[in-house]
């Protein structure tokens, strides 16, 4: 396989969600064949540069964006390429801080204290990282002290917070009002999302942002980082 | 490979079996006592040569018969009718295989109407705020033309799950005659569908054009039998109980052909028929038995459908009700009867009292369309895009039913649980659970591409906009907008040259069309 083939391969691949070679994605003809993980790694060992290969998982998610707004693909496919492009910058991490390339930003999520429903969250993550953020998900039911830690110890860029209950809402206000208290604040974004949440919620409680599904939330933190860099 | 239809698994019943031999019985009765009275000579004459007691009577200057049908004409009438019958099509896959015994259902469009509905989307501004414009569906109802049955046909053609086409309006062009309307208004629909096309015909003298014609197309009189892409609908029998002269003519007729005819009742409880369900089911039964037993008189084995379109009165206007839920029940006991008699069903539902689409037409259509459909009728009259009782057909509304029929087909598909399926989802299940995210979703795309995923609804809006009729007229015009499969040139040619009465500008390979 020549160096051309790799690349048009590994944006075909995460078109086509199939994040190694056992992955059957939609052209039943591409089963068995390599699949983004394979390609990735083939791609580092033939000395392809990390560019071209980012360029590459990038061009393959913009025309799975676009397949997705013409309803041609839906949630699932969407997912199991932003899954597969997140296994590729897995393997490209070290090389990526080695060479001093930094993320897009780093971002961590957590189903807050009392709640243990994470589909969302989950989902949010999946995308996420398929969109090139560094993503730490805290997990479910996940107590204010520990989120609080986290930031204090890992100055993510980014704090998801997760609730679907009416019940378990009012956590995410106890977090921020935490990180108040601990003079975090001001390090981290923080957004909230979940069936009980809302734009007017956001703001009463003071978050930086409601992200309405996965989507919503990668425009959101793409703003946050283009306002940064300009 | 004729189309599949859909097959209901566990039909529904809503009359016991005792109840159905007991309507059987009732309905005997009424064969022997009163029996009918017949308009039509020669309809009286076969049940007389056969051993019926016949008796001449009087109705006003009518001459007119009294025919008392013994049961046991009946019974070998029922034994000689085809259990099976073939309905075919221009387009053989188009073909529909009807087993009196199968709970098959197959949807086709219905019925006649005169009046057909434009639609058009004008603009509204807000009196309070001039800058918000909303559209809103206008519908416009005129006199229908053969180019709006072109057009249903057209439509129809494209229609998924529209397994047939019967036609849909009366043509009423000014260049239209009783003498020149059955050639036009069958050449219009097979020229614009490959589906099975059911017409009723308006002129018995022509009956030979109309056979002829479909002989052309199918490749000659026994190419036509093997594969009889047209078939008629016959009232024979006016509620209550009398054989109409013009129509019962016309039926033996057809019958002679042997090509397929759905024997149609349509009495309406509490006026042509009484208002009990057991009275109306007793004297429809009857009725449908009465025009079975003269077609297989006149013709042994010749293809009949047990047709119903029993329907209730309106209290308020004594008018028909099709959107009551008396007239989906009655059709159902029909569906049972027929079964009863393993022969096919010619049912009804999709008939709305309303006159435009809106929510009653969709409440009213759907909640028949569900219900007899689970019935499991064979042919199933759904009148795809009839409004007004059988007044008004409206392309819109085809659309709109189109995609509940998607629903409905959907829903009664066989359910797929068996041990394969068990064991593939129990390894999912134990793979899931090992990874942090416990989701099943990478397993939905094949799945998702497989058809085994619902669609959503084809007409849903953005947010909390309703879009249905905005959407649903984009889709009517790109289903317009597709090519129509005609009838060949060289057929063509010899159907103009052979069948008086057609109008030159039905023949779309005429020079500068």
């Amino acid at each position: 396989m020549t160096e051309g083939d790799i690349i048009v391969r590994l944006k075909e691949n995460v078109i086509q969600g199939r994040k190694n070679q056992d992955e059957e994605g939609i052209d039943e003809k591409l089963s068995g064949t390599p699949g983004v993980v394979e390609l990735t790694r083939l791609a580092l060992e033939k000395k392809i540069l990390l560019e071209e290969i980012i360029n590459a998982l990038t061009a393959g998610m913009t025309v799975v964006g676009e397949k997705y707004s013409s309803k041609e693909y839906f949630i699932p496919d969407m997912l199991a390429s932003a899954e597969a492009v997140g296994e590729a910058m897995e393997i490209l991490k070290p090389i990526l801080e080695a060479a001093n390339v930094e993320t897009k930003g780093k971002f961590a999520i957590a189903t807050v204290q009392g709640d243990i429903h994470d589909i969302g969250k989950n989902i949010v993550a999946i995308l996420l990282r398929g969109a090139g953020y560094e993503v730490n998900d805290l997990g479910t039911d996940v107590p204010t002290e520990k989120i609080v830690d986290f930031v204090k110890k890992e100055s993510p860029d980014y704090l998801g917070l997760s609730a679907l209950l009416t019940t378990t809402m009012t956590e995410m206000g106890v977090v921020i009002e935490a990180l108040k208290d601990s003079g975090l604040r001001d390090r981290v974004k923080v957004l909230i999302g979940g069936a009980a949440v809302s734009d007017e919620y956001a703001q009463e409680i003071g978050a930086d942002a409601y992200c309405v599904d996965g989507f919503h939330a990668i425009k959101v933190l793409d703003s946050f980082q283009q306002a940064k860099t300009s | 490979m004729p189309r599949e239809g859909i097959l209901v698994p566990n039909p529904y019943e809503r009359i016991t079996d005792e109840q159905i031999r007991q309507i059987h019985r009732a309905s005997l009765q009424i064969l022997l006592d009163p029996g009918l009275i017949c308009f039509s000579k020669k309809a009286a004459e076969i049940f007389h040569s056969n051993g019926a007691e016949v008796t001449t009577t009087s109705s006003g200057d009518n001459p007119c018969w009294n025919i008392k049908i013994p049961e046991k004409l009946v019974i070998e009438a029922l034994d000689s009718a085809p259990k099976t019958v073939k309905l075919g099509a221009r387009n053989p896959d188009n073909a529909l295989i009807m087993k009196g015994d199968e709970p098959r259902v197959y949807f086709i469009s219905g019925s006649e109407t005169n009046i057909w509905l434009d639609v058009d989307f004008p603009a509204y501004v807000k009196k309070s705020d001039r800058s918000i414009e909303i559209k809103v569906p206008e519908f416009h109802p005129r006199r229908a033309t053969v180019a709006d049955l072109c057009q249903s046909a057209h439509v129809c053609e494209h229609l998924e799950t529209l397994d047939g086409y019967i036609r849909t309006v009366n043509i009423q062009d000014a260049d239209i005659t009783e003498d020149n309307k059955d050639v036009n208004k069958f050449f219009a629909s097979l020229n614009n569908t490959t589906k099975h096309f059911m017409s009723g015909l308006t002129k018995l003298e022509q009956l030979d054009n109309v056979v002829r014609m479909a002989e052309l197309i199918a490749g000659g009189k026994e190419a036509l039998q093997e594969n009889p892409i047209i078939s008629f609908i016959t009232c024979l029998v006016k509620s209550p109980l009398q054989f109409v002269e013009d129509t019962t003519d016309a039926f033996i007729e057809i019958c002679r052909r042997g090509l397929p005819t759905a024997v149609s009742s349509s009495p309406q409880a509490g006026t042509t028929a009484p208002i009990k369900e057991a009275g109306i089911m007793a004297q429809i039964n009857a009725e449908v038995l009465a025009g079975i037993t003269l077609g297989q008189l006149v013709n042994k084995g010749t293809p009949l459908l047990y047709g119903s379109v029993p329907v209730m009165a309106r209290m308020d206007t004594l008018g028909d009700s099709y959107g009551a839920v008396e007239t989906s029940q009655y059709n159902i006991d029909c569906v049972q009867m027929a079964r009863f008699y393993k022969i096919p069903n010619y049912s009804t539902s999709g008939v709305c009292d309303t006159k435009i689409p809106g929510q009653q037409s969709s409440i009213e259509r759907l909640f028949s369309d569900i219900v007899v459909t689970l019935s499991g009728p064979q042919f199933l009259h759904c009148a795809y895009g009839l409004l007004d009782c059988n007044a008004v057909f409206c392309l819109l509304q085809a659309v709109l039913d189109d995609a509940h029929f998607q629903m409905l087909k959907f829903f009664l598909k066989t359910p797929r649980i068996n041990q394969q399926e068990l064991a593939e989802t129990m390894k999912q299940i134990r793979e899931v659970v090992e990874t942090p995210q416990k989701l099943y979703i990478r397993y939905i795309r094949q799945v998702m591409r497989s058809g085994e995923i619902s669609a959503p609804y084809p007409f849903e809006g953005d947010g909390e906009s309703d879009s249905v009729f905005a959407l649903a007229y984009q889709r009517m015009n790109e289903l317009l907008a597709k090519p129509v499969e005609h009838i060949d040139p060289d057929t063509t040619a010899k159907i103009f040259q052979e069948i008086p009465g057609l109008l030159p500008r039905l023949n779309v390979y005429k020079e500068g069309k």
